[in-house]
Order: C-alpha cells, then sequence, then structure tokens
C-alpha cells in the first residue's frame, strides 16, 4: 500500500517535470518565432540595425555573461582570499607550487598529459591502419569506437569493476584483472588503492574511451591520401612497414599533431574518470579535480580559482597550435 | 588500353593492401575493447549472489539470469533518496533545453557573421573560436555566484538574482553558454559555404534577411545542425561537472551522472544496482550513437576541439 503511494508520487514528480520540460520548449519557440515575426515586419531602414540585434546579440551577450567575464573574475579571484575579501598577491599560486599534496596533483596531471595522448594516438593510428587493410572495417570501427558515446561516468563504473579486488581469499575474484592475474600466477592487489600504478589504471579508461575518437581522425587522413602516391610507393617496392614509415605517416603528420593536441587537452582537465573512480583518493587527483575540492567543497574560491588559471595556461599553447593549423589549413585550401 | 592496365594496377594495390593479418588483429582488439562493457551487461542480468561470489565469465558455463536488478535500481527509493527513474526524467529535462537553445542562438550568430556586412565580422569569428581556449572551469565560481547572488557593484544590483538556484535553469543556461563558441564555429563554417549566386538571388527576388534566413540557409543548414545536436546531446548527457557544479547537489534536479557518481562513493560494493544503473545511462547514448553515427563522424572531422 505505501509502495503503491510512493510510486503514485514518483509518476507525479516525473508528469510534473516532463509538463515543465514541454513548456519551457514551446514557450522558447514562441518567444523565438515573435521576435522573428515582428522583426520581419518592420521597415527595411529599421531592419537593418535589427537584424543584429535578433541574429548577433544574443550569442554575444551569452559568450560575454557565461566565459569572458568570468573568465576575467577568476583571474582576479586567484589573487584574493578563500572570500574574494582581501587581495593576497601571488599566495595562492606559492601554495599551489609548495604544498606537497598539490605538487602530487601537478605530477599526476603531468603523467596524464604525456601518457594519455601518445597511448591513445598511438593505439589509434595502428587500428586506423588495420582497418585501412580490411575488405568491411564498419563492425569493427563502430565497436572501436562505441565507448565515445559512453560517460566517463559509466566508463569509470565499468572499469571500476574490471579492477574489483577481492580481499577474502576463499570467495572467487570477480574483477576481470584480478581474475587474469591469477590465471597468469601472479597474486592479485588491490589494484585501486597502489599508487601509481592506479593513476595508470585510471588513464586505461581515458585510453579505451579516446582511441576511438583518434582512430576516426586518423583514419580519415589516411584515406584521403592520394592513391596514386600510395600505388607510385607500391611499385617501387617498398614494404608495408617501409609504406607507413616513408608515406603514411608524413602525408598526415598534421592530423597527428592536432590529435594528440586535442587529447592532450582532454587529458588535463579530466575530472569524471577521478570523481568516480577514486574520488581523487589514493594520491590519483588531477588539477580538474582539486579544482573542484577547493572551490566547492573547501569553499576556497581564492585557491580553486588559481587552479583552473594553472589549468588554463595548461591548455593555451595547445589550442594555439590547433588555431594556427585550422588557420594553415584553411588558407591552403 | 593503358586505362585498362592501369585499372589493373590499382585493383592489385588494393587486394595487396587488404591482408587477413591486419583483419584478424583488428578484430582482436574490438573484441577486446567490447570486453568491459559486455561484462557490465551480464553482471548487471545477473541475480546479487551470483555477481559477489563468481565472475561474469562463469555465466558461461552456468547462466542464470534476472531482471530485478532494473526494477530495483530503476523503481525502488532509499529514505530520501529516489530511485533512478526519476534521475533519467530529471536528464531528460537537462538534455532537451540544453540542446535545443544553444542551437538556435549558435545558428543565429553563425548566419549574421557569415553573411552581413559589417566591420569587425572577423574579428568576432575569431574571437569566438578563441573562446574555445577557456577550460570551463575557469567560469564554474563567477558564474555560480552570479546565478545565485545575481550582480551587485557597490549597493547598486546590476542583475538580480532571480531566484533560479535550485531549478533546471542554471544548467541549461551553462551547458548554453559552454556549447556556443563550438556551436557558431561549426554551423558557420558550413554556412559560410553556401553559395553566395543563391543567396544573391535570392536577394535580389527582395527577400530580405529574416526571409534569406527562413527560406534558403535554415533549410539548407539541417545536416550541419544535427551533426551539432548530436554532439551536444552526448555531452549534456554525459557531463558530471556543470550539473554537479549548477545543480547544487540537489536531489529533485540531479541527472543520472551525478547520482551515479554518488552511488559508487557510498555502495560502492552494490554491483547488482552499479551495473544495472550504469547500463541504464550508456544506453540512450549509445543507441544515439548508432543511428546517427554518420553525422556525428561528420562534425568531429568539422571540429575537434571543444573548450
Amino acid at each position: 500500500m505505501l509502495e503503491l503511494a510512493a510510486r503514485q508520487s514518483q509518476l507525479e514528480q516525473a508528469a510534473s517535470k516532463l509538463t515543465g520540460l514541454v513548456i519551457t520548449v514551446i514557450v522558447f519557440a514562441i518567444v523565438v518565432s515573435l521576435a522573428f515575426y515582428l522583426a520581419e515586419r518592420t521597415s527595411e531602414r529599421v531592419q537593418r540595425s535589427v537584424k543584429y540585434l535578433l541574429f548577433l546579440a544574443p550569442a554575444l551577450i551569452f559568450l560575454f555573461i557565461g566565459l569572458i567575464a568570468p573568465a576575467i573574475r577568476t583571474l582576479y579571484l586567484s589573487f584574493r582570499d578563500a572570500r574574494g575579501d582581501n587581495f593576497v598577491g601571488l599566495e595562492n599560486y606559492i601554495w599551489a607550487f609548495t604544498q606537497p599534496e598539490i605538487l602530487q596533483i601537478l605530477r599526476n596531471t603531468g603523467i596524464w598529459m604525456v601518457v594519455a595522448p601518445i597511448a591513445s594516438t598511438a593505439l589509434g593510428l595502428t587500428i586506423a591502419v588495420l582497418t585501412d587493410r580490411m575488405k568491411r572495417p564498419g563492425l569493427v570501427k563502430s565497436l572501436i569506437f562505441m565507448p565515445m558515446a559512453i560517460s566517463f561516468v559509466g566508463a569509470g563504473i565499468i572499469w571500476k569493476f574490471v579492477y574489483q579486488f577481492q580481499p577474502n581469499d576463499r570467495v572467487a575474484e570477480i574483477g576481470l584483472l584480478s581474475q587474469i592475474a591469477e590465471w597468469l600466477g601472479f597474486v592479485p592487489t588491490n589494484w585501486i588503492l597502489t599508487a601509481p600504478l592506479n593513476t595508470f589504471l585510471l588513464i586505461v579508461v581515458f585510453v579505451w574511451i579516446q582511441t576511438g575518437f583518434a582512430m576516426v581522425i586518423l583514419s580519415a587522413a589516411i584515406k584521403a591520401i592520394p592513391e596514386e602516391i600510395l600505388e607510385a610507393s607500391m611499385l617501387d617496392g617498398a614494404s608495408g612497414w617501409k609504406r607507413f614509415g616513408k608515406v603514411t605517416v608524413p602525408m598526415i603528420r598534421g592530423t597527428i599533431i592536432v590529435v594528440l593536441s586535442t587529447i592532450t587537452i582532454g587529458a588535463l582537465k579530466v575530472f569524471d574518470i577521478i570523481r568516480t573512480m577514486t574520488g581523487g583518493n589514493f594520491k590519483t587527483s588531477v588539477i580538474a579535480n582539486e579544482m573542484y575540492n577547493q572551490s566547492f567543497r573547501a569553499l576556497n574560491y581564492g585557491t580553486g580559482s588559481a587552479l583552473a588559471i594553472i589549468l588554463f595556461l595548461g591548455v593555451i599553447p595547445l589550442v594555439a597550435y590547433n588555431v594556427m593549423h585550422l588557420r594553415r589549413e584553411r588558407s591552403e585550401r | 588500353m593503358a586505362k585498362a592496365i592501369k585499372q589493373g594496377k590499382v585493383e592489385a594495390v588494393k587486394s595487396h593492401l587488404s591482408s587477413p593479418w591486419a583483419s584478424f588483429v583488428a578484430i582482436l582488439v574490438a573484441v577486446l575493447w567490447t570486453i568491459p562493457t559486455f561484462g557490465l551487461f551480464v553482471t548487471s542480468l545477473r541475480p546479487q549472489t551470483g555477481i559477489n561470489s563468481s565472475g561474469w565469465w562463469t555465466v558461461l558455463t552456468k547462466p542464470e539470469f534476472t531482471l530485478e536488478n532494473y526494477s530495483r535500481v530503476l523503481f525502488e527509493g532509499r529514505g530520501a533518496t529516489p530511485p533512478l527513474s526519476q534521475y533519467f526524467v530529471n536528464t531528460f529535462a537537462i538534455v532537451i533545453p540544453s540542446t535545443i537553445i544553444p542551437i538556435t542562438i549558435a545558428i543565429f550568430a553563425a548566419y549574421a557573421i557569415a553573411w552581413f556586412d559589417f566591420k569587425g565580422r572577423n574579428f568576432i569569428f575569431f574571437g569566438i573560436f578563441a573562446l574555445q581556449v577557456i577550460p570551463l572551469q575557469m567560469s564554474l565560481i563567477p558564474l555560480l555566484q552570479l546565478f545565485s547572488g545575481g550582480l551587485h557593484i557597490g549597493s547598486v544590483t546590476v542583475i538580480p538574482s532571480f531566484g533560479i538556484t535550485g531549478t533546471f535553469i542554471p544548467i541549461w543556461l551553462a551547458h548554453t553558454m559552454f556549447g556556443l563558441p563550438l556551436a557558431i564555429f561549426l554551423l558557420h563554417n558550413f554556412i559560410a559555404q553556401l553559395p553566395r549566386e543563391l543567396m544573391e538571388a535570392a536577394r535580389v527576388d527582395g527577400a530580405d534577411y529574416f526571409k534569406l534566413f527562413r527560406q534558403i540557409v535554415l533549410p539548407l543548414s539541417i545536416p550541419a545542425i544535427a551533426s551539432f545536436a548530436i554532439f551536444q546531446f552526448l555531452w549534456v548527457w554525459n557531463d558530471l561537472l556543470v550539473a554537479l557544479t549548477f545543480g547544487g547537489g540537489k536531489r529533485e534536479i540531479a541527472p543520472l551522472m551525478v547520482r551515479l557518481a554518488e552511488m559508487t562513493g557510498t555502495r560502492g560494493g552494490d554491483w547488482e544496482l552499479l551495473t544495472a544503473g550504469a547500463f541504464v545511462s550508456i544506453l540512450v547514448p549509445v543507441a544515439v550513437f548508432f543511428a546517427l553515427q554518420r553525422y556525428f563522424v561528420r562534425g568531429l572531422l568539422a571540429g575537434s576541439v571543444k573548450g
């Protein structure tokens, strides 16, 4: 009886939320259409300026409020104390680069930035080359690409289960990794608690997701290599390996670097995997996770902002490279 | 004749390139890649006692399946914690506006930047592209302060707080703001490539900028819109950080990811619930992904940088 009432109220809650959702979408559609309708009916002279107001202004306002102004304020807050009341100079940055725990976090982030992109790109490139030589690569590519659709949280749970360790000797292992270790004659340990191994185990999860991304982009680049060039190298008698090293890789060098830098940016900002799998404990924390903890757990906006700025400084050279590459590509076209 | 020979050579090159070894290794990798997800799926269908006493691979020899984990995790709450089905509804309530709003605003802006003649439009375009540099961590604290307290300079209220904390609105707005740079960039690339003759012909016919948008730009941009829609949909559905920050930990509006991340912390050993819950959260994005893979790949190739 009680359960029935509980289900009833659940249903009501869900219904009211969905109604709210439908109403929101309808109201949004009406507002946009109305603005359009009215603007279209003004005189040509008015339209000349109204068109900017309708088409361009909303985006610029959102970008200003959502990104530009907050970024400036975060920079400002990084020089101030926990509540942003007093100027503290470089104290938050000095804190970040002297506290042993934070240094550990910076080191972890460094490991992520180096290992994750190289592993993902190397694997992605290998698979791209392999599938390029297949007659029907569709299903294989889809399966490797699929983790891209899975959230970091979902992937975290999937892999936490793989790494599950059974401390009680009399009970069978339920984690695949522990079982494989046992089959191979090793004694499984509590993987997730063992530093620095655990950081690499978390990187595996990220690589599992990003390899598909690398594969898709690199695969497209390989397909774009002109047939004649491959043909010529074939007729010159270049072997498979030689062709790969001397023709394929140099031809897609630009793409490889873009893939590397894009994945590096992702690795630098990784948060969900850490949050789900270790919560940042056992020496696995990274900048993005600590930034969240400082800001919204410890409620220290000063240190939180300083960490965000450090993250930003790490991202800049990578994105700058991508932008330059894009501009060059455009001018070549 | 010469052409036939050349054709023959190309065929020879192609058949030489496709090797059974490459296929074998690739298939092996694909199987390896799928095992973890498959293990999760199998586990979610096993009874609790089985999950905790034997590995999921043992189902090959003694299969035993149940749907009870799903009904428990989806429909049975615990004290003040609602069941997962409520979080599922919340995810929908977050994802749909968070996809529709940025697309609408972005396609307007992309059109303006691509086809309006005004000073500084190159500056605006590269400015927006450069905004992808800003990691969203840079925005979290100030935006949260803005949503909860409004904006005051001295004692003057510039923007009131509107009392939207604890509703879906801050999450929608945050996703809109963070999604805009990529959306404008992708859609602009597409819209700017529409044939100039087509646009000018319509102008001569007396179509103003609004009509032009409605009758030509919008219908022709559907593929680009679809690409970005899938992107944004997956990104919002799978997001943890934005929902965690702007949801303020309120259960009434928390999406699936927030609840799942919480469950791994508090109920880390309840694998029957965790696996079923995780699978529920994976199902929709994976279905969308397989159904619309082509658009997704196209979007990925068009712009692989997201801030």
